[in-house]
């Protein structure tokens, strides 16, 4: 029998639409298969869990290669929100819940979800910023024990 | 594959979902889920169960836990409660069918 991954621990640094899903789609993929899974939002990733901001995720449209336009072209005005649209547009169709819902969806499977105190002091937000569904703002040391004995993802 | 296994006499691939689902029968729920570490089966198990198959029979494959919270009647966080070890693995391994596919 293979080994099994028994637990992840999954950061979240990044504050895009392209920075964000990965690790959301991995912490819920982790739930479905049994696996104990927190979630870690830190720097611009905190957008994901902030009460206000989640809703407007943008795609980045300047410095992403992968789009394969021109960088000036990215940068006009409203191409971002226009990319961001035929994005969600997309992914409702094949079902990918948004970002908001799913973060309630995660928050249902067990998941853990925290953020980091540090960038949390940063931005100058409190608890009550951020969605209900975040369990507590905790210290880099309390992720680490946290995350012991499991795998730690960055994203 | 082990002793248990033959009782039901059934074939499992190596994960332990059933290769013929047309080989599954209700009587077989009871022994198949104590396996996977339920002892009691609920009304709410059985929900779950009878739409695994339903959906297995209407589209050749299971869904996907955000499927079964939108459409089987069961909320998601009563999904991970019944089947703590992932719902629609675990409940689809009960079920007797193959192992749903899906990132979401």
């Amino acid at each position: 029998m293979k080994d099994k991954i028994e637990k992840v621990s999954i950061i979240i640094s990044k504050g895009s639409l392209e920075g964000i899903y990965p690790g959301l789609i991995m912490a819920n993929g982790a739930r479905a298969e049994g696996i104990e899974a927190n979630l870690f939002f830190t720097f611009f990733g905190l957008d994901a869990i902030h009460a206000k901001r989640h809703e407007h995720i943008k795609l980045a449209t300047v410095g992403n290669p992968g789009l394969h336009f021109a960088t000036w072209a990215g940068g006009l005005p409203g191409v971002s929100s226009l990319m961001t649209h035929y994005m969600e547009h997309k992914m409702e169709a094949l079902d990918i819940p948004s970002i908001p819902d799913f973060m309630e969806m995660i928050y249902e499977t067990g998941a853990g979800i925290f953020a980091c105190k540090a960038s949390v002091d940063l931005f100058g937000l409190e608890k009550n910023d951020l969605i209900p569904q975040v369990q507590d703002i905790i210290t880099v040391g309390e992720f680490y024990d946290m995350a012991a004995g499991g795998e730690i993802i960055f994203t | 594959m082990t002793t248990t296994t033959q009782q039901l006499d059934v074939e499992l691939n190596e994960e332990g979902f059933f290769v013929h689902p047309e080989e599954w029968t209700e009587e077989m729920v009871p022994e198949l889920a104590r396996r996977e570490g339920i002892d009691e089966i609920t009304d709410a198990h059985w929900t779950v169960i009878r739409y695994m198959r339903a959906a297995f029979a209407a589209n050749g494959t299971g869904p996907t836990v955000r499927a079964l919270g939108k459409s089987s009647g069961v909320t998601i966080m009563e999904l991970y409660h019944l089947f703590p070890k992932g719902p629609a693995k675990i409940a689809a391994k009960i079920a007797g069918i193959p192992k749903p596919r899906g990132c979401i």
